[in-house]
């Protein structure tokens, strides 16, 4: 393949990653919850999806049910469970994993160990030529439908009251509760959004890279290095180290496969090296 | 030795625990070390591999817990250097022909060296960033031994390991049974040794730099000397861990390094309770049982595995050891027995007490090394 075709396809791998990534990074980084199970939503949004699409055929109800399944189960464990952990990471790890193991062997149970895929959706499953080359549709889309939903949260953190009274929130709770603030249930929305979006990435990624058992964690490894790369708590950092980390991907897996790996922890080591808070995070606190 | 070193007067007088704590703990530790003892001539083959195992992974959880529980350094990069020690010996003995025990220290050594430059990377963070940064720098280790196959052997990993030459003994450790309590004895060595380490002003102090860096510094200590220099000796004592392990099962692969292993270890750790060093091997023991176990009588035993952590949380939130202390102390005339030994687990609490201002925020919050 050409480098502009793993150009395209690292891209849209990088803005699947984003929808995992970014849950993840702004909860860990802004909430201070440590959410290990974020590989989890991941696979149960594509899970859920898959089931929804044999059943109804309906690839926009297929999308939906992968990403209301998740926040349901994101809110459940918000309201479980964060509140009672606030600021206890070893607490955290030990819950969040332990949710990851049992979200693992139930899909195994449900749905098998044998890999699945969600079919494109008719008018998407072909490929498009554009000024001579020959792209596969269902990529363009995804970068596409990347890009806005990656816009939105960004707009939706940095721009609206919602996102001023989350970061607020982060810097001094207390202050923002006296001023009249309903704080447990703006950390509750801003849970629901994130463990959405990996359902909704669960989904979308499910045409163009499958789900099976253990990929959850696959995921979750690819979500924390681009927390690493773009920094904690950031969704522009987000977006740029989903993005390099997608299009490093591809473009070393077509050139050297089996160094895909290391170069991809190399990276990020040196990244930590050169820029310990990532790209675009906030400074140490 | 740098000043940082210098055992302050207020650490020399640090309670040991009461009179009937000595007592308990002495008739628990002689019936643990009797079952350690005994079990090998009781269980079969099978039994046999597990409490190797065991023995393996109780070191390196307690290795972990040195960082989690004693300097409150979050890892989930620990396994690098279980891997790292079971990778050395593996690669001594397969490209090196060397075959002797003495590969044990090697490999201690590589971990200690990897670690002393390891350190420095990650001390630049605490909490979150730390873990993150451990996590990274473990990846790095696994994707090369992926990487590396004409000397790691890849994904396959290095099977065929032999067992170590004893000086006198020979090839007597190609017995599983003697294998075993050479195992025992190590891991007896390091875990008392690691009992010394945390009682030491070394361990006292560092326990005070976990509660309040800041306090610390201002009495003289240099905290990230302590923290480097139990960054380096954990690491050594995972490799210790990692290599009793290649040398039983005869066999390491990248998922030695990975950090869905230094995962597990931090689940023993805490699950066993932090900041104790007997908690992490009770965690060891306890994962370790319920992996084979349970999965001999439902195929469903990682939603066990998970539900036991998720209640573990709820429930025993300071793992099985803060369970125990906690019903220790409501028993009555052993209550007060009870309370000191849970004294006796943080004693810098102790020490740090009359320095400690009435108001404070929670502990717990200090704790979790934000």
């Amino acid at each position: 393949m050409d480098v502009l075709g793993s150009l395209l396809i690292g891209v849209s791998y990088g803005w699947v990653l984003f929808l995992v990534a970014v849950g993840l990074s702004v909860i860990f980084g802004l909430m201070g919850f440590v959410n290990l199970a974020s590989g989890s939503f991941y696979i149960l949004g594509a899970y859920v999806a898959i089931s929804v699409a044999r059943a109804t055929g309906s690839f926009a109800a297929a999308l939906a049910a992968g990403g209301a399944a998740t926040a349901v189960l994101g809110v459940a464990m918000e309201k479980a469970f964060l509140k009672r952990l606030h600021g206890k990471l070893l607490e955290q790890v030990l819950l969040t994993l332990g949710i990851a193991y049992v979200v693992q062997d139930m899909a195994r149970w449900l749905w098998g160990a044998q890999p699945m895929a969600l079919p494109p959706p008719p008018g998407l499953d072909g490929s498009v030529t554009v000024a001579g080359l020959t792209l596969p549709a269902y990529r363009l889309a995804l970068v596409a439908v990347g890009t806005v939903l990656g816009c939105a949260a960004w707009a939706l953190l940095e721009r609206t009251r919602l996102g001023a009274y989350v970061r607020a929130g982060v810097d001094d709770l207390e202050t923002l509760k006296s001023l009249g603030v309903n704080t447990s249930a703006v950390f509750t929305a801003v849970f629901a959004l994130g463990a959405f979006l990996s359902g909704l990435g669960g989904a979308l990624g499910a045409v163009v890279t499958g789900v099976a058992p253990g990929m959850d964690f696959e995921m979750l490894i690819l979500a924390l290095v681009v927390v690493v790369f773009g920094g904690l708590g950031s969704v522009a950092g987000a977006i740029a180290g989903s993005l390099v980390l997608g299009v490093v991907d591809s473009l070393v897996k077509e050139l050297w496969p089996q160094a895909a790996l290391f170069v991809v922890y190399g990276l990020m080591a040196l990244v930590l090296v050169v820029r310990p808070q990532g790209l675009l995070g906030r400074s140490f606190r | 030795m740098s000043p940082a070193f210098r055992l302050s007067p207020a650490f020399r007088h640090a309670p040991r625990g009461g009179r009937g704590w000595p007592g308990r703990a002495a008739a628990a530790l002689a019936g643990g070390a009797a079952a350690l003892v005994g079990l090998p001539l009781v269980v079969g083959e099978y039994g046999l591999g597990l409490l190797t195992e065991m023995l393996a992974f109780a070191v390196f959880a307690m290795s972990l817990d040195l960082l989690l529980g004693f300097a409150g350094l979050s890892s989930l990069g620990h396994a690098a250097f279980f891997g790292l020690g079971g990778y050395t010996v593996g690669l001594l003995a397969r490209h090196g022909g060397f075959e002797s025990v003495a590969g044990l220290g090697v490999a201690v050594l590589a971990a200690v060296l990897v670690a002393a430059v390891f350190a420095p990377l990650v001390l630049r963070a605490s909490g979150a960033y730390f873990l993150m940064l451990t996590l990274a720098l473990g990846q790095l280790l696994y994707g090369m031994a992926w990487l590396w196959r004409p000397v790691t052997g890849g994904d396959d990993g290095l099977s065929g390991i032999p067992r170590p030459q004893l000086p006198f003994w020979g090839g007597l450790l190609y017995d599983d049974r003697a294998f075993y309590y050479f195992a025992l004895a190590v891991a007896g060595l390091a875990a008392a040794s690691m009992v010394w380490v945390v009682r030491s002003s070394f361990g006292l102090a560092l326990r005070g730099i976990r509660d309040n860096e800041a306090r610390m510094t201002s009495l003289g200590y240099h905290g990230w000397l302590y923290k480097y220099a139990v960054y380096v000796l954990a690491a050594g004592y995972a490799a210790l861990g990692g290599a009793l392990y290649a040398y039983y099962f005869g066999y390491i692969s990248p998922h030695h390094l990975g950090w869905a292993l230094s995962g597990e270890a931090m689940v023993m750790v805490i699950l066993g309770g932090a900041g104790t060093l007997w908690g992490p091997v009770l965690g060891a023991v306890l994962v370790i049982l319920l992996r084979y176990e349970v999965s001999s009588y439902t195929e469903r035993w990682l939603t066990v595995l998970g539900l036991v952590f998720v209640l573990v949380v709820l429930f025993a939130p300071q793992g099985v050891a803060g369970m125990l202390r906690r019903f220790s102390t409501r028993l009555g005339p052993l209550g007060r027995a009870g309370l000191q030994a849970q004294q006796a687990g943080s004693e810098a609490a102790v020490v740090a007490a009359p320095l400690r201002p009435p108001l404070q925020a929670a502990p717990g919050r200090k704790r979790a090394g934000w």
